[in-house]
Order: C-alpha cells, then sequence, then structure tokens
C-alpha cells in the first residue's frame, strides 16, 4: 500500500468516468456494517491497511509444486507433472493482507495449501518469521502451526460433524495443552461470542448451524491459537451474497482487532479488491501481476489482469445503461501438464508476439508497489510494440540473445519491492 | 496480542435466530445439542419393525447373561443328567408328551440321557452369543484399525494390506477350520490357554480366533473406501493445521464418523457368526457336549427329528429367532444411520 494512499474511503479522480468495476458485494458489505446497527470500526476500504513500516512476516520465494502423474498398471511409472504452482514469489507484512486471484486451476489454492503445509513444496523457500519452513518436518512444523491457520472455502466439510462446537473449536487449544483443561470452555466461549455467535451455543454440533454459522465457526477454530497469518482460502464462496458480506466484516474487524496477516485466496475480484490492500494475480501457476490495490484495479498493465477485471459486472454501467468492452479471451487455459514454452499466457493473449514463445517474461518492478511479468507491459490500449524488457535481459526485439547486451545486473526477482524499479516508458532504472 | 471481546462488537447477532431449535414454543433453549447419532437414534425409534427387533434382541442378550447366574441359584441345571424321565422301552425317549414337557422341564428333557431342555438352550444361548459377540468385537477392530491406516496412509501401506486382504480371502476358511482344529487347539492347550471345563474354553478361543481372522477383510475393505472419502474433507486437513497427532486424527477425527457403517457392519456380523458357530458345533468343531451351545444342542436333537419333534424344533427356532431378530436390528440401524438410503 502505499504511504500517501488514504485510509478509509477509496478516492480516485477517475472514478467519475465509472470505468471503477467496484461490483454488488462489496458495497453490499460496506453498508451492512452501517445498517446493522452496530457502528463498527469497518468503514469500507483501508480496514485491513497495514503500517508502512510493516515488517515482513511471509516471504515466498520461487515456490514450486509439482504433482507427478504416474502411469497405470502395476508399477506406477512417473511419466510427467502437473506444474500446478511454478516459481509463486511475493510477500506479506505483518497484519497486511495479500489477494491471491485468477481463475480456477491457476494454483491459488495449491500456494495456500503449501503455506500451511498441507502439502510438501518440489521446491522454493517459504520464510516466515525470517525461517525457512519449506522442508520442516512434520514434528518440527507443530510450533508452527500455531502461527499459521487457515480459514476453508467449505464449512459443510470443515467441521467434524460428530464433533460438538466447543470440540472442535477447543481442540488447538488440547492439542497445544496452552491453558488448563478447566479454562478451554471460557475461551471457546469468548471465542464464539469474538465471531458473533451465542457463547452457550458450544454444545451443539454443526448440523445445526447455517451456513454461515458454520464458516464463523471455522474462523473461531482459526483464531484460538492467535495465529499470526491466517491463510482464507475462499473463505465467502461458498456462502451466498448477503451472508458473504457478514463474514468479510467479521474477517475485517478481526484483522484490525488483532493483527493477523491474510492471505486471502479468491476468485471474487470485487471481495478482494475490498479486503486486500494489495492484489496478486495468477495465472497458471505463476504470478503474472502483483502491486497494490491501486496498480491491479486501476492502472493493470498485464493483458491477463486486464480481461479478469473487464469480466467484473459493473452496477454503475449497467445503471446508466452502458457496456464497458469486454475482452474475451480465446481459447482454454493449456494443461499445466504441458504448458507453453516462454510466457504461459502467450496462447490466448491479444498482444502476443515472437519474443513471448523464447522468452519467459521475469516479474518485473515497473513502480514503486507493482510488478509485472510480461514483455509488452501497458495499460488498456496502451500496450507498447516493441518489447519493453529486451534491455534488461539482454536480448534483441525477437527474442533472441544480442550479442552486444547482456542481462542488467538491476534485474531483481526476489520478493517484495525494491527501491529502484524499471520505468517502462524511460526503459531505464528509476527510484522514488 | 490476545484476542478478547472488550472492545469487538459481534457482527450479525440477528444471524443465530434460526439456531433456536423448532417446536420449542415454550422458549425454552435446549442447550444440549443433538448429535448424528442421537437422530439416528430418534428415526430408528419411529420405526416399529426395527424396535420389536430391538426388544427381541435384548431379551436374548437379557437371556444370555442370566444363564450363569441362574445356574448358580439352581433354577437352571444344564448338567445332570435324570434317567428316570426316560421310557427305554421306546428306545430313550422321554416319558410323557411333547418329549416329557412338565413343570420342571417347560421344554421337555433330552432323549436318552433327560437333561434339562430348557436349561441346555439357556446356557446354549450364553455361550453361542458369547462366541459371536467376542469374534465380532475382534473382526470389528482388526478391519477397522487396518482399514483406517490403509485408507489414510495410501500409497505402499495401502497396497500392502490390500495385498494381505486378497490372500486371506483367497484361503479356504471353513476347509482351514475343519482340518486344523485338532492341531491347532492342542498347540494352543500347550501353550497356556486355560481348558475350561471339558475343554470348553480353549475350543471356543479356537472358534472366536478362527471367525475373526477370516472375518476381518470386508470391515476394512468397508472401512478403508469410507476412509478414503473422510480423508479428503477438509477437518482432516483442520486437524492436520492444529498439530493433532497421526492417532489423534485416526480415532478422534475419523473413527467417530465411521459409527454408523460399524455398527451397521457389527450387527450383520452377529447373526452370521450365531449361524456360523451352530454349523460349526454341527460339524464336530469348537464346543462339544456336555457343554452346551446352540449348534450342539441341534446336532444332537438330529435324530429324534421324527420321533422327538419338540426337540429338534425348538433350538432350531432359537437360533433362527437370533439371527432374524439381529439382521432386523442391522437393517433398522442402517436406515436410521444413512436416512437417504432407499429402503
Amino acid at each position: 500500500m502505499s504511504a500517501e494512499q488514504q485510509p478509509g474511503r477509496h478516492v480516485d479522480p477517475e472514478a467519475t468516468t465509472s470505468t471503477e468495476p467496484e461490483a454488488a458485494p462489496a458495497q453490499h458489505a460496506a453498508t451492512a456494517v452501517a445498517t446493522d446497527g452496530s457502528p463498527g470500526h469497518v468503514q469500507g476500504h483501508g480496514a485491513s491497511e497495514a503500517p508502512a513500516d510493516a515488517k515482513t512476516l511471509l516471504s515466498v520465494e520461487d515456490l514450486r509444486m509439482w504433482f507427478p502423474v504416474k502411469s497405470s498398471g502395476v508399477i506406477h511409472r512417473t511419466v510427467g507433472h502437473v506444474q500446478a504452482v511454478d516459481g509463486v514469489s511475493f510477500e506479506v507484512a505483518e497484519g497486511a493482507s495479500l489477494g491471491l486471484v485468477g481463475e480456477s486451476g491457476c494454483g491459488k489454492s495449491t500456494t495456500g495449501k503449501l503455506i500451511t503445509r498441507l502439502l510438501n513444496p518440489t521446491g522454493g523457500s517459504i520464510n516466515f518469521q525470517g525461517r525457512d519452513i519449506a522442508t520442516l518436518k512434520e514434528r518440527e512444523l507443530k510450533p508452527l502451526r500455531r502461527e499459521i491457520q487457515m480459514i476453508f472455502q467449505d464449512p459443510y466439510t470443515s467441521l467434524n460433524p460428530r464433533h460438538t462446537v466447543g470440540s472442535i473449536i477447543g481442540a488447538p487449544l488440547r492439542i497445544h495443552k496452552i491453558v488448563p483443561e478447566n479454562k478451554v470452555l471460557d475461551r471457546v466461549r469468548e471465542l464464539l461470542e469474538i465471531v458473533g455467535l451465542n457463547p452457550e451455543h458450544y454444545n451443539r454440533f454443526p448440523n445445526e448451524f447455517s451456513g454461515g454459522q458454520r464458516q464463523r465457526i471455522g474462523i473461531a477454530r482459526a483464531l484460538t491459537l492467535n495465529p499470526k497469518l491466517l491463510v482464507a482460502d475462499e473463505p465467502v464462496s461458498a456462502l451466498d451474497v448477503s451472508i458473504q458480506a457478514q463474514v468479510v466484516n467479521l474477517l475485517q474487524s478481526i484483522q484490525s482487532e488483532f493483527g493477523v496477516a491474510f492471505l486471502f485466496i479468491a476468485h471474487d475480484l470485487a471481495i478482494v479488491r475490498h479486503f486486500c490492500p494489495e492484489v496478486a494475480v495468477m495465472y497458471l501457476g505463476k504470478v503474472v501481476e502483483i502491486g497494490d490495490r491501486d496498480s491491479i484495479y486501476q492502472r493493470s498493465m498485464h493483458p491477463y489482469t486486464q480481461a479478469l477485471l473487464s469480466a467484473v459486472p459493473d452496477v454503475k454501467q449497467a445503471a446508466i445503461g452502458g457496456r464497458r468492452e469486454r475482452i474475451r479471451l480465446e481459447g482454454d487455459v493449456p494443461s499445466p501438464i504441458n504448458p507453453p514454452s516462454g510466457c504461459r499466457f502467450r496462447t490466448r493473449c491479444p498482444i502476443a508476439q515472437d519474443i513471448c514463445a523464447k522468452v519467459e517474461p521475469p516479474l518485473l518492478q515497473i513502480g514503486p508497489k507493482h510488478k509485472v511479468a510480461c514483455h509488452f507491459p501497458g495499460t488498456i490500449g496502451n500496450h507498447p510494440t516493441k518489447p519493453a524488457t529486451t534491455g534488461l535481459l539482454g536480448l534483441d526485439a525477437d527474442g533472441n540473445a544480442d550479442p552486444r547486451a547482456s542481462a542488467s545486473s538491476e534485474l531483481n526477482t526476489s520478493p517484495g519491492y525494491a527501491d529502484r524499479w524499471y520505468d517502462i516508458d524511460r526503459q531505464s532504472m528509476t527510484g522514488a | 496480542m490476545s484476542l478478547t471481546t472488550s472492545n469487538l462488537e459481534s457482527h450479525g447477532d440477528d444471524d443465530f435466530v434460526d439456531v433456536e431449535p423448532q417446536g420449542e414454543s415454550d422458549g425454552k433453549v435446549d442447550v444440549e445439542g443433538r448429535s448424528p447419532l442421537r437422530l439416528a437414534w430418534a428415526r430408528f425409534r419411529a420405526d416399529k419393525l426395527s424396535m420389536i427387533s430391538f426388544y427381541v434382541t435384548a431379551l436374548f442378550v437379557i437371556v444370555a447373561i442370566s444363564a450363569p447366574i441362574l445356574i448358580k441359584l439352581g433354577v437352571l441345571d444344564p448338567q445332570t443328567p435324570d434317567y428316570t424321565l426316560i421310557d427305554y422301552s421306546t428306545g430313550g425317549l422321554p416319558i410323557g408328551w411333547g418329549g416329557g414337557i412338565s413343570w420342571s422341564h417347560p421344554l421337555g428333557v433330552e432323549p436318552g440321557i433327560g437333561r434339562d431342555v430348557l436349561s441346555r438352550l439357556w446356557l446354549g444361548a450364553t455361550i453361542s452369543l458369547s462366541i459371536a459377540l467376542s469374534a465380532a468385537i475382534i473382526t470389528v477392530i482388526i478391519g477397522t484399525v487396518l482399514g483406517i491406516i490403509a485408507g489414510f496412509s495410501g500409497g505402499l501401506v495401502d497396497s500392502a494390506i490390500g495385498r494381505i486382504i486378497d490372500l486371506v480371502l483367497s484361503f479356504p476358511s471353513t476347509l482351514m477350520l475343519l482340518a486344523l482344529s485338532g492341531v491347532v487347539v492342542d498347540r494352543m492347550r500347550d501353550v497356556g490357554v486355560p481348558n475350561g471345563p471339558n475343554g470348553a474354553f480353549v475350543n471356543g478361543f479356537y472358534v472366536v480366533i478362527v471367525l475373526a481372522a477370516f472375518g476381518w477383510p470386508p470391515v476394512a475393505r468397508l472401512i478403508r473406501g469410507q476412509v478414503l472419502s473422510i480423508r479428503e474433507r477438509e477437518f482432516v486437513d483442520a486437524a492436520i493445521l492444529m498439530g493433532a497427532s497421526r492417532s489423534r486424527i485416526y480415532f478422534k477425527e475419523i473413527l467417530p464418523n465411521l459409527w454408523a457403517p460399524l455398527l451397521v457392519y457389527f450387527t450383520l456380523l452377529m447373526p452370521t457368526y450365531v449361524s456360523a458357530e451352530a454349523a460349526l458345533s454341527f460339524l464336530n468343531v469348537g464346543i462339544k457336549n456336555p457343554t452346551p451351545t446352540l449348534g450342539n444342542v441341534l446336532n444332537g436333537a438330529l435324530p429324534y427329528a421324527y420321533t422327538d419333534f419338540v426337540f429338534f424344533f425348538v433350538p432350531a427356532a432359537v437360533i433362527a429367532a437370533i439371527v432374524i431378530s439381529f439382521n432386523l436390528l442391522g437393517d433398522g440401524a442402517r436406515d436410521a444411520l444413512d436416512p437417504r438410503a432407499a429402503r
């Protein structure tokens, strides 16, 4: 989040031209707080704003998850790999929230499961509080389990139907033996109250609750151990829209109250915009664009991000009767078993050229808080005709190695943002 | 950082209005939750046939438990012969109507020896049901543990257990049971298994072991299949994220979700084992005369099927009643536990 961004209502000089794709759920969420009689601390955007000087909590670098594809028959030979996540890097600061968006099958949920170590990564590192947890064994992970918790997508399968709410929420306390047995119930009641449920319902079973209430129970369970990072894997997509708003507001108030950092995985761009000051867009196992809210939603540079954003229904636009230009992507997502060479998006990209098939574009920092992985980065209609990355990569315009140039030492692929970035207009490095 | 409620409003207070259980117009809040098993019990109680089979089964269980007490009190006497009740001029048939039915012997006496039939059946039911119960419990425990491990672990462990199941299923179990009984029983005596009266304990033990050893593979397969679907549910992931140990996941998270199929399988195993024990007694394997079981009482009655019909009919009817009531109980339990399955 840039320092000059105002917390609170998001103000944008171009908003009056009604290009702002603020869709119904986010608005509903904002109004729900105002109307339900609890004048809260949640007011529109910015509740999940991280302090500018926050320390990095999670730093993921070059994370890879390749699932082996086995042949059938008696001997299961590995015949290929599903490259579900292939070289993902990002950072989450303490108390911040990063949104991870992309279409189905792009590796969002796998990334979430890797960070919580439900899956063992094939490669890369996951630095949590300065410690690489990517290769830790289950036993070494146990103390870390307290710090990283997860909110699951489906509230109907994420709660054990045979356990009471009290034993579901109290289980982490019992496993880690944090509080004495006779204090567990007090803590369970407290957590139920925090998530807005009746504390006396600890004796009930999940089948006695509605979907939204079950999701609150799941959130209470995730909060039991006072985690530093919550991975929310599509926490509201299984709920209906009015409940979505309540749950998102609950998550925001939890974040502002307890300073929990969020990795918010979703496919609903409006909710991510509402919740996350920083957004990463994934396509076929890779991050194609990452940046603060403004950079992604107002000045997206990657053709895939632009296509995604153009698909968001726009209520304001519909009201005045106009139609925004939709960018329709041709074809299907390629198989992650055999992804395209070079840029993975090139097979569906409207502006792809020869270089895209030859060289994979690096995730290049092009603004103070904006990175994009494209050879032709630019806002809609302003994509350059010549690749912008050749100077840095030491290539000619067709993507062949240029004997006169060499890869620039200023090409920085580490997670997080540097003080100096590549100015695509001037084709040179600049700084703040 | 600590989570407190002091300065955080709860959101959506109106959200949990619909939690109040329906049909409680007096305004009292039912704080005790209704677990899935309790809901199933309510469905079970609504079914008449299930309830009849439940009461009949309960009656047999009470009969089985009471036999040793009644013998001690002298009410039942399954062993003492009374030759005064036998008419040797007819080739050993009891004196009187229906195989010697009288107030002191309501189901008559045994031809040839004059032991009380009711006492022998009463104790026989105890022994047969104990054997079936022990075998069913061991079967279900072995099957459940191996099924959970195979289903949850997957990979090599799963394949290994799968091959063991194939191997056990391919054994000709009845043949083995007959062929090995003498050798194995002698060996068990050597190892120190107590003999019991007339070798009843060691023989009964042999039957239990063999029934369980060949009975567990279907349970393991059933449970493995269930676990394969349960482990994909997110609450298992949630348990892993809590840092739960393997055994906690197996027995606290997964096992409670297996009670329904286990209960059904268990109630269906009982009649299978009761009739298996009867069949084995009939083939002279297992507990032998003079210790009564349902099987060897029936076996002893076979030569008199024409001449003393009551003596033959009663044990056969008791075995049939036990098998039918347990089977209906199992069916009722299945219907109650899985309301979606059509009858």
